[in-house]
């Protein structure tokens, strides 16, 4: 069965690129634009793991993250961080909010895709 | 979608993003302090960089780089955003856009404002900022290339490194590797005991100890010693640890990247197999490593290999304790799933719709521009079958039969619905333009030396996208001229005893089917003695003529007036404020001033908010059919002999309500016939001019009102003095639509020099 993913991120282009990325390799995309849409199709949507953008309006991604980690369904399911982000701090607090880990942008596609290999079964 | 279409996309986001940080900017620039702003700001520069990055755009990222470097000092409140940070930002906004524009178009940018500006941002960021965290150099995209790390200087990166994050590639080589790595290479003894944190944040053990596997041969050991009764333990906590020895030809820092995600929620200790020898404390039931737990399939081979290797009991012992870490460590995910996994398979279709739902929230489409005027153009048509329909039917007497009759306003009112909502796609905020007329303002003040604000209002104003496009380059034209002319010297202006900075107002707003825009500055108004002269030195008004200070205003729309005593690099580029009447003229708008010495100057320009259909009123002109924007009518009147008075030669006034207006005879205009009609057989249409005057235009008859469809004359044949544009009337006849502004400076023309051209339609 196809793994499921769903990205978080309030890019276009880098919406685009998860999409062609992750369909290429054979997953099934969902995708929201901010934390808020990224809570609200994460009900129903049963991803098997979840990549999300920092820096993003309504809700970033730290909020996000705790948003999914206090869900009781969805608490356990692997979170990856998409950040251009090098500076240690943000990743200290991403990880502080429940995220399994992070994929440094400008992603590579076999970047992306390693990492979620690795924290999917 | 290929690449190419998601860099078209991307380029579109830069825009976006542009206007969005420029606006923003300009917020923090009046005095805004909601961190919403900043963050908004931050991020659109962010974004460009992000996107920038993935395809390569070296210069764009660098440069995005310091940019938010610099934004990032003002997140953070260590950067105060005065006017002088924020005038160095606003510049910087500009280079982003000239960078984007070089990455799309090719061509080059301005290196040395560039680089200029880069020194400005981190002096900027410097100032403020620790400098061991200043800024580092841009990254250019990372290589997916193992670096490959001699073992004995590799250090194991820390979690808090300070230094920054350095992307560590993971490659898996010997991953599906069918010779066996491991033949010759390093032991390593390896303990891992996570904490429980580390499944909480959705990582797994059992995986990370899977992708260990796979950088060689690898025999592991589970330290159950923790586990406690089944009635005592905590499904979520972590009761396990591993030893693992792992034969392999990697580095340590391969085996720690492994570990990446999951160091600072686990126990881990990474040693040569020399060095752990004497480490053996804890006793352990050692089995070779199985991953048939995890029931993937890309690791077959382990399985494969795990079967042909060994019967044992323990490797039995090995799987469930690995299961049951497994197992208990998801309890508290999978439980919670379980239970709700009936009424879960009943709401699947619900899910969907939901997500789809969701997803629906809030959207747009971006569709070609050209289908949507293809669609335009089809409506039109539709407009005028109908039209012609109705025609018919009244011409062949059907009107009898009420469903007839019925039937026909309901399309009449379908086709006007219809036709409204597919102007409304096209309906744009004027912003855009208005945000690029900010940087203009910026660029030109900078040149000429004066300090100027420009300040927006009403950028939300819908108005339809082909008249946006329209505007921007007369907009741009007035700009210009009123920083350059319009606001004095910050000496003048102190002298003045104003304040040194002027301040430039642009608005836009609906007023009764149209979009006002005004442009107001608080310079010195016209000069209108100046003005007086150079239009009589040039030859446009005779030297005696009695002009009112509106008349006198007004003098700078002719062709072939410029005030600036030197031609100046700015404005006057030969294009006189005569051509930004002419364009806005050919857009069916109208553009006037009101000024006052000392105080300003205020241009208003009135435009269609679409320049597909209009609004006309069909009229019988010596036995033409003409269309009259509706929009330049104030009244209609019967005009009786006893208001009509003849003045001079042979203009002739009509008295409405005690004040006198000229009458101007549209047949006689347009030459449709050689002597004046007699206005009482016929019908006065008073008309608003852009002068501010009224004006009676006399037509035989009034035939009705009726929304037509606008077809250019001038792209179908050529340009005529005093028509503005041809429409299909439904009997499929062609009728002309007056441009009443040209009729009536035509008309005007006894004051000033009689040529037509003046203010026809250019």
């Amino acid at each position: 069965m196809k793994k499921k993913v769903l990205t978080v991120d309030d890019s276009r282009t880098i919406r685009n690129m998860l999409l062609v990325t992750l369909n290429n390799a054979g997953f099934e995309t969902i995708q929201a634009e901010d934390g808020v849409e990224g809570l609200e199709v994460l009900e129903g949507c049963n991803p098997d793991v979840i990549v999300t953008d920092i820096n993003m309006p309504r809700l970033d991604g730290f909020g996000f993250i705790e948003g999914v980690r206090r869900n009781e369904k969805y608490r356990a399911v692997p979170i990856l961080v998409l950040t251009t982000e090098s500076d240690a701090e943000k990743k200290n607090r991403a990880r502080q909010a429940g995220a399994t880990g992070w994929i440094v942008k400008p992603f590579d596609p076999a970047k992306l895709i390693d990492a979620i290999e690795r924290v999917t079964a | 979608m290929d690449m190419n279409e998601i860099k078209e996309i991307f380029f579109q986001e830069c825009e976006e993003q542009l206007a969005e940080l420029e606006s923003g900017l300009l917020k923090l620039n009046d005095g805004d302090r909601d961190p919403e702003t900043v963050n908004a700001v931050f991020r659109a520069v962010h974004s460009i960089k992000g996107g920038a990055g993935a395809f390569g755009l070296d210069d764009l990222v660098s440069f995005a780089h310091v940019f938010e470097t610099t934004l990032d000092c003002v997140r953070s409140n260590k950067l105060e955003p005065t006017q002088d940070v924020l005038k160095v930002m606003l510049k910087s906004a500009d280079v982003l856009a000239d960078l984007v524009s070089a990455s799309r178009d090719g061509g080059g940018i301005d290196e040395s404002r560039s680089r200029a500006l880069v020194k400005e941002l981190e002096a900027l960021a410097h100032g403020e900022m620790p400098s061991a965290s200043a800024h580092e150099a841009p990254k250019p995209a990372p290589k997916a290339a193992p670096a490959p790390a001699p073992v004995a200087k590799a250090e194991p990166p820390k979690p808090t490194d300070e230094s920054g994050f350095q992307p560590i590639p993971f490659t898996f080589d010997g991953f599906g590797d069918d010779e066996e790595p491991a033949l010759e290479g390093s032991v390593y003894e390896i303990t891992f005991k996570p904490r429980r944190e580390l499944y909480s944040k959705g990582n797994e053990a059992a995986l990370l100890l899977r992708d260990l596997s796979r950088l060689g041969d690898m025999s592991i050991n589970c330290d159950m010693d923790a586990l406690p009764a089944l009635d005592k333990m905590d499904p979520e906590a972590s009761y396990f640890g591993w030893k693992i020895s792992l034969k392999t030809v990697k580095s340590e820092d391969d085996i720690r990247t492994v570990f990446e995600f999951a160091e600072w929620d686990c126990d881990l200790d990474v040693k040569l197999a020399e060095e752990a020898a004497s480490d053996e404390e804890l006793p352990m039931i050692p089995v070779p490593f199985d991953l048939g737990i995890l029931d993937e399939p890309s690791i077959s081979e382990e399985e494969e290999k795990a079967v042909q290797s060994s019967a044992d009991e323990t490797v039995a012992a090995a799987v469930s304790a690995a299961e049951t870490a497994t197992s208990v460590a998801k309890a508290a995910g999978r439980a919670s799933e379980k239970k709700e996994s009936a009424a879960a398979a009943a709401a699947a279709a619900a899910q969907n719709n939901a997500a789809a739902a969701a997803a629906a929230a809030g959207q747009t489409i971006r569709v070609d521009l050209d289908r949507v005027d293809r669609l335009i153009n089809l409506v039109g048509e539709l407009v005028i079958n109908q039209a012609m329909l109705s025609q018919s039917v009244v011409e062949n007497d059907a009107t009898g039969t009420s469903a007839v009759n019925m039937g026909l306003e309901e399309l009449q009112q379908l086709t006007r619905e219809i036709q409204d909502s597919v102007m409304a796609i096209r309906a744009q905020p004027v912003k855009p333009v208005f945000q690029r007329m900010s940087r203009i303002v910026r660029e030109v003040a900078d040149m000429v030396g004066k300090q100027i604000r420009l300040v927006t209002e009403g950028e939300n104003t819908e108005v339809d996208k082909t008249v946006i496009d329209k505007i921007a380059e007369p907009l741009t034209h007035m700009i210009r001229n009123a920083v350059d002319h319009g606001i004095e010297s910050p000496e003048k202006r102190e002298a003045a005893g104003k304040d040194p900075e002027g301040t430039i107002k642009l608005s836009a707003k609906h007023r009764s089917g149209r979009i006002l825009i005004e442009l107001t500055d608080d310079g010195g108004g016209i000069n209108r003695e100046r003005v007086r002269q150079k239009a009589i030195d040039n030859d446009i008004i005779a030297a005696d003529a009695n002009l009112s200070d509106d008349e006198i205003d007004n003098l700078i729309f002719m062709a072939g007036f410029s005030t600036a005593d030197k031609i100046s690099d700015i404005s006057g580029r030969g294009v006189g404020m005569d051509v930004v009447k002419r364009s806005i003229q050919a857009l069916g708008g109208r553009i006037s001033i009101s000024s006052r010495p000392g105080l300003g100057s205020t241009f208003t320009m009135s435009l269609p908010l679409t320049l597909a259909v209009l609004d006309g009123m069909v009229v019988t002109v010596a036995g033409q059919t003409l269309v009259v924007p509706l929009t330049a009518i104030v009244e209609t009147l019967q005009p009786e002999a006893s208001a009509i008075h003849s003045f001079g030669a042979s203009q002739r006034l009509i008295s409405i309500r005690n004040s006198f207006c000229p009458l101007v005879d549209v047949g006689r205009v347009l030459n449709y016939r050689a002597t004046q009609a007699n206005p009482v057989e016929g019908v006065a249409l008073l008309v608003e001019s852009e002068g501010g005057g009224q004006r009676a235009l006399m037509v035989d008859a009034i035939q009705g009102q009726r929304q037509v469809v606008i077809k250019s004359l001038e792209a179908n044949y050529t340009h005529v003095p005093g028509i503005a544009a041809a429409t299909i009337l439904g009997d499929g006849r062609v009728a002309l639509i007056l441009d009443v502004d040209a009729v009536v400076a035509a008309s005007r023309g006894q004051s000033m020099k009689p040529e037509m051209s003046l203010a026809a339609t250019g």
